[in-house]
């Protein structure tokens, strides 16, 4: 292999070479310039000398090819690799500030702090995992924050992209990652589990909420193979103040078996933003880890567990989706509504990990100030949640796929736009106005809803009687 | 350059066109053609004639078994694969008996290699079945990349510096880089009899500058070809399989 051609004021394919910004284990980082970009540049360069870790050279060899395919602002973006015949390298985007890891003296945070931060790091997983990618090496020094807000995941030497072939694969006898981080079915050598991230998350949570880090430091493989059988001891018991809605999200991320898990990093930053809605199970309120009968059970039945199936992280996703029904439960007509139940009760049935979020809007006035009391006394917000809920009573969903959400807004088509958006909503069902009279005043909510959506949006009409249709018909002549 | 590189045709036409249809509309400068031209499929005279006219043009092509045993009687072959190469024998005309005896078993070009099948011992004709398959394949050449066929599945193999070996079953239409660091055996899946559960032909596209591979399918009129096979009395298992692509 060529020597190393790195040095300052250097230039490699095009790219100046300015100061060495960092040296780690696996690389050193560069600040580069080139003509033709203006943002800030990173020169990402593998130790390959002799004696270096072997490891170093594919982690590097799986981060060009992933990083070139990824986009977003939840992603450093790479503007060119360079491969091991001449100089290896990938230029990225340098984005300013620093690792989370900095955050580590100051733990434990603030449970509200940690609820906003951990909710942007799922909704950036969330994001990474629809590109078909899962990170495997999510830990505090691989998270940083755009002065936007955004959290941006950097550093792929570890992931899976679905649609490549994992270098990783076969390369290493052990488990490779962050020890304190790795999912119990990592150890067990499972790679395409897009689940193993949000492990990985609770895993942070539960460390930036507590001060503890779950599962100690261990790097040992004995250490580490305890938490394929034992659960770690609830945040609850290491500070007695700790929410229990918090808990049952901290707890259900660290669950051993990814199927009892958040299905999706939607899901999880769904919860983290709805901390009101949280289905409380017997994790919010657990005191103790599970008695020794369940953990030595546990640890003796590893080899007759059933054997998993294949994983795939587009599958995954697309099973457990984000489905909101936007209903006018006060001025919407009854079979409208029937039609929305029929029509959401169908694609529930085909995704047993789906959840649903029923939402109103609470319309307010332009001008005049909007008294929170309906004319009979009674509080108008609660009155629909009330409503949602009933409409929604005889999907009989289980409370944790089910939330209700009234929101007040002057436009009820934007208000409905951005809870979509910012709860990462993937499909929207709405019902078309009836009146035609109506909605020529005011304008189609759902028309607007379904032109400028980013995810699929069905609109609903109740089916149509005989009588509409031969006047449809006339009109039409 | 973009190369189209194709294995397996069995003498199938409408699954041929439709991929050197698609491969030149995606921009194909260059084809390469993996063996078995013939055998299994009923217009063994017009895939060869178009093969040979390719090969005139600049195309690479190398021997698979079906060509070879065109022309010798010693090859094993099961009952239905071996009606299919004597009912083919008697539709070739001696020029394009010819051409099949005279291609070469592989083509070195550059840093890549063509082979109908496992490249260690390309006249024994091995199917590349596995990574142990793949890793005595690859340490027996120095290129970068092999294409082979032969298995009638898409699959794609890699080999670390330190002999450490990799599978993947490829996405259609998802092109992947093959990265220098490593050796790469790319293989491919028949453009005329896919077993993969695809019905559609299969073949590769390859960007030799960007080192990028990127596995396509076309949809062929499946009809047609399996009742070519039909028309000329072939055994009937080799049209159904078309539809099923197994």
């Amino acid at each position: 292999m060529p020597k190393p051609l790195v040095k300052p004021g250097a230039e490699i394919d095009g790219y100046t070479i300015g100061e060495c910004v960092h040296t780690g284990g696996m690389a050193t980082l560069w600040t580069v310039t080139h003509p033709g970009i203006d943002v800030p540049l990173l020169m990402k360069i593998p130790r390959v000398s002799e004696g270096e870790d072997p490891a170093a050279i594919v982690s590097f060899e799986m981060e060009m090819m992933i990083l070139p395919r990824l986009a977003g602002p939840h992603v450093p973006s790479c503007f060119g690799t360079g491969d091991f015949a001449h100089q290896a390298y990938v230029v990225i985007e340098r984005i300013v500030g620093t690792t989370l890891y900095k955050r580590l003296p100051d733990l434990p945070l603030p449970y509200e702090e940690a609820r906003q931060l951990v909710a942007r790091i799922a909704t950036a997983l969330a994001d990474l995992h629809r590109q078909n990618v899962i990170h495997h090496d999510i830990k505090p020094s691989s998270i940083m924050f755009r002065d936007s807000g955004e959290a941006v995941l950097i550093d792929y030497g570890l992931s899976h992209h679905n649609h490549l072939p994992d270098l990783l694969q076969e390369e290493f006898r052990l488990p490779y990652g962050t020890a304190p981080y790795m999912a119990p079915e990592r150890l067990l050598g499972v790679r395409d589990d897009p689940r193993s991230d949000l492990f990985s998350l609770g895993v942070l949570l539960y460390f930036f909420t507590t001060g503890e880090r779950p599962f100690g430091e261990g790097e040992t493989l004995r250490a580490m193979r305890r938490r394929l059988w034992r659960d770690p001891h609830p945040p609850r018991k290491l500070r007695s103040d700790f929410p229990p809605w918090l808990q049952e999200v901290v707890l259900r991320c660290l669950e051993i078996e990814p199927v009892w898990r958040y299905p999706t990093a939607s899901q999880l930053a769904f919860d983290l933003a709805h901390p009101d809605q949280v289905k409380l199970t017997a994790r919010s309120e657990r005191l103790k880890r599970d008695p020794w009968s369940v953990a030595w059970r546990r640890r003796f039945n590893q080899g007759v567990m059933a054997p998993r199936a294949k994983s795939d992280v587009a599958v995954q996703i697309a099973s457990s989706p984000i489905l909101a029904v936007a209903l006018d439960t006060v001025e919407g007509a009854p079979e409208l509504n029937e039609a929305l139940r029929v029509t959401t009760e169908r694609i529930l049935a085909t995704l047993p990990s789906a959840r649903l979020a029923c939402v109103n809007v609470l319309k307010l006035n332009r001008i005049a100030i909007d008294k929170t009391l309906d004319e009979q006394g009674s509080n108008k917000h609660v009155d629909r949640l009330v409503a949602l809920r009933h409409w929604a009573t005889p999907l009989k969903l289980d409370e944790s796929r089910l939330s209700v959400h009234v929101l007040e807004a002057i436009d009820p088509a934007a208000a409905l736009l951005e809870f979509a958006e910012v709860n990462q909503v993937d499909h929207v069902i709405i019902g078309a106005r009836q009146s035609s009279f109506r909605r020529s005043l005011l304008g189609s909510v759902s028309a607007k809803v379904a032109s400028e959506a980013v995810c699929t949006v069905t609109v609903v009409r109740p089916p149509r009687l005989a009588a509409d249709a031969a006047d449809a018909g006339e009109a039409a002549g | 350059m973009l190369l189209a590189v194709f294995s397996d045709i069995h003498g199938n036409r409408q699954a041929f066109e439709a991929c050197l249809k698609v491969a030149r509309a995606r921009g194909a400068e260059r084809f390469v053609l993996l063996g078995d031209f013939v055998g299994y499929g009923a217009d063994p005279e017009w895939v060869v004639d178009t093969v040979m006219g390719l090969v005139r043009e600049g195309a690479i092509a190398v021997r698979g078994n079906h060509d070879e045993a065109v022309n010798t009687t010693t090859e094993t072959m099961n009952a239905e694969a071996q009606i299919a190469i004597e009912w083919t024998r008697g539709r070739l005309d001696v020029a394009q008996r010819r051409f099949l005896a005279e291609l070469p078993m592989v083509v070195q070009e550059k840093e890549r290699l063509y082979v109908h099948s496992e490249a260690s011992s390309p006249s024994h004709w091995n199917y590349v079945r596995s990574t142990t398959d793949a890793a005595r394949s690859l340490i027996s050449t120095p290129s970068h990349v092999t294409f082979c066929g032969h298995i009638h599945r898409p699959a794609l193999y890699s080999m670390s510096v330190t002999a450490k070996m990799t599978s993947f079953v490829p996405k259609t239409d998802v092109s992947v880089q093959l990265l220098r660091g490593r050796q790469w055996l790319a293989v491919l899946g028949s453009v005329g009899q896919p077993r993969d559960g695809d019905p559609s032909a299969a073949f590769v596209l390859f960007d030799t500058v960007s080192c990028e591979i990127t596995y396509c399918r076309a949809p062929y009129d499946v009809e047609t070809a399996a009742g070519r096979i039909r028309e000329n009395g072939l055994p009937p298992w080799l049209a159904d399989r078309l539809s099923q692509g197994r």
